[in-house]
């Protein structure tokens, strides 16, 4: 990881609410994995004071991209959102564990919603380039807050859209759903980030099915580096309950041993 | 090279220059982004005598030009402190100075000579944590239970011993004395602020904890009040802490009269900012033509009499007449 002054390229509105902005930055596009993050400085002065961790929406290494996609919130992305093209964005990155894949997988289910999927779209890229498939299904408000579907479908992910403007989002059906795929698709992984009711869910049909899964968490951060245990959640591990910091520990995390999603 | 001489000497230890981290703010992950050889010391994270899993989250909160941390001293414990930390940064050429922190004064005492071992410099005793003894409030929140740590720990190790204080005490300096006349070979001023934010939509404390302790720019300027109160009175060194963002607000507190100081929040907004700092230090020392950093300790110049008449008259009359400067 290190520090970098990267140029913003664009940084434009995809919804209402989120903004994609991509960066030049070929010193750690190269370094990126899916499920990493970069720990953003959104200020010119000592307000808002900390940087923000924001996951890897898409790198590209060799034009020396990354991309996020955020949630136009508070103070600091409101910030990120006023930068144009030509400023400079003080990155520092990539930090984090990401997901991983075992050798023999043949296809993944990758569940998601909110910013969750902005976190989870590399990870078709990952599926792709090691010979897997991945079968997505993202869930949204509207079809206009669907996000990520154009970028899995580049890497080849089968997706699925349920919306609450429809009723298909609903736990149950969503649940149902990712049963049936699971079942039919001869599944070998399950992917999730971004909804405390999905993660549980998923955590059930991990249990049921004896399937390995992997969730990527978000917490406010400090430092963003290990150092200052500020972004610590309880997890089960080794038979123990014990706190680990989702910066450096995680943010992705094997899906059986979290505890308070 | 600046041909500066940035050396300082903190109770028997001999300081390349004055700058460290503040404890809790720095750890072995740091190594990977910079070369720490070419900091003052390096400060561990507090270690206590047990394994500690430390507050529930969530642990920090953003407040105006500051954070608030409620992470509540989690902690591998002394054991794996010894088998780990200790042996990791021997490969450095930096003094380690071991945070250490207990629930009563004799468990303070064993704790310190446990970890009196060779390849800790110093001991920076962290008495703003709670006391058991005490109903929970920090030690160094007064000055008799200061004094009663400090002699304890004191009798059992011969290492420099910095004792941490909290600002949350009415009398800064008669702590501050109480632990040099107890013993300590230098004191810190200060820890964090104890500080509560609550998020008004869901009307729940926004740490986990319910308060915390604030830290950063937003408490520069009270602790450097309390270095400046605490300094005309010791004859020990302080170390300043509290705040500091930039290479001035250091200088700022060693003309306050710190001999050295601890950086920490900022280092989470700039993972490498305390070699900034060092070096806008050395800048400023050029600048002024200062040629021993120490020089800057204490260094703050007061306005004479006769200046400070006929600035108050000129500020308030616009430089007219002299009968404002009389008090009326």
């Amino acid at each position: 990881m290190m520090q970098v002054q990267a140029i913003v390229l664009g940084n434009d509105w995809v919804n209402r609410r989120y903004k994609h902005m991509s960066v030049y930055a070929p010193q750690v596009a190269g370094l990126c994995q899916a499920g990493q993050f970069f720990h953003i400085r959104c200020s010119d002065d000592v307000t808002p004071l900390l940087r923000r961790p924001m996951s890897i929406y898409r790198y590209e290494p060799e034009r020396g991209e990354v991309h996020f996609l955020y949630h136009v919130k508070g103070q600091g992305t409101q910030w990120l959102a006023a930068r144009k093209p030509g400023d400079a964005v003080d990155l520092f990155g990539p930090l984090g564990r990401g997901f991983w894949i075992r050798p023999g997988w043949r296809r993944i289910l990758v569940l998601a919603r909110g910013v969750g999927l902005a976190t989870l779209a590399p990870v078709a890229r990952m599926a792709q380039e090691q010979g897997i498939g991945t079968i997505a299904v993202l869930s949204a408000r509207t079809a206009e807050d669907v996000l990520s579907k154009d970028e899995m479908e580049r890497f080849g992910a089968r997706v699925m859209v349920v919306l609450d403007e429809d009723g298909t989002s609903e736990v149950a059906a969503v649940e149902r759903l990712v049963r049936e795929v699971v079942e039919r698709e001869r599944v070998d992984a399950l992917f999730t980030c971004g909804s405390r009711r999905l993660t549980r869910l998923l955590q059930r049909v991990a249990r049921d099915t004896g399937l390995p899964g992997q969730v990527a968490l978000e917490e406010n951060m400090g430092c963003g580096l290990g150092m200052c245990f500020c972004c610590v959640r309880p997890f089960w591990r080794g038979g123990e309950r014990v706190n680990l910091r989702v910066c450096a520990d995680g943010p992705v995390f094997d899906l059986s041993e979290v505890l308070e999603a | 090279m600046s041909g500066i001489d940035m050396t300082v000497e903190l109770g028997g230890l001999r300081l390349k220059n004055p700058v460290m981290p503040a404890s809790g703010t720095f750890a072995e992950e740091l190594t990977h982004v910079l070369d720490i050889s070419r900091f003052g010391a390096v400060v561990t994270k507090s270690v206590t005598p047990e394994a500690r899993l430390g507050n529930p989250g969530p642990r920090v909160a953003e407040t105006a030009a500051g954070m608030i941390n409620a992470v509540g001293i989690q902690s591998k414990g002394a054991d794996a402190f010894l088998a780990h930390t200790v042996p990791f940064y021997r490969r450095f050429d930096v003094p380690l100075i071991a945070s250490i922190s207990a629930e009563t004064a004799d468990q303070f005492a064993a704790l310190a000579a446990k970890l009196s071992v060779d390849g800790v410099a110093a001991l920076e005793v962290n008495i703003s944590c709670p006391n058991l003894e005490d109903d929970g409030r920090s030690f160094a929140m007064d000055p008799g239970q200061t004094a009663r740590v400090l002699e304890k720990i004191r009798r059992v190790t011969d290492l420099p011993l910095f004792a941490k204080l909290t600002p949350n005490t009415g009398d800064i300096v008669a702590v501050a004395l109480a632990a040099e006349q107890a013993g300590a070979d230098a004191v810190v001023i200060a820890n964090t602020i104890l500080a509560m934010a609550i998020d008004v939509e869901t009307r729940r404390p926004k740490v986990g904890n319910g308060m915390g302790g604030l830290s950063g720019p937003a408490i520069k300027p009270i602790i450097v009040r309390m270095v400046y109160q605490a300094a005309r009175r010791l004859r020990v060194p302080i170390i300043g802490c509290g705040g500091i963002c930039s290479a001035e607000d250091a200088i700022e507190y060693m003309l306050a009269g710190a001999t050295a100081v601890q950086v920490g929040t900022y280092t989470f907004l700039q993972p490498a900012g305390m070699l900034d700092i060092l070096a806008g230090m050395e800048a400023y020392a050029l600048r002024h033509g200062v040629t021993r950093i120490r020089d800057l300790v204490g260094a703050v110049e007061w306005p004479t009499r006769r200046e400070q008449v006929s600035t108050n008259s000129s500020d308030r009359l616009g430089g007219g007449g002299g009968i404002m400067a009389c008090g009326v």
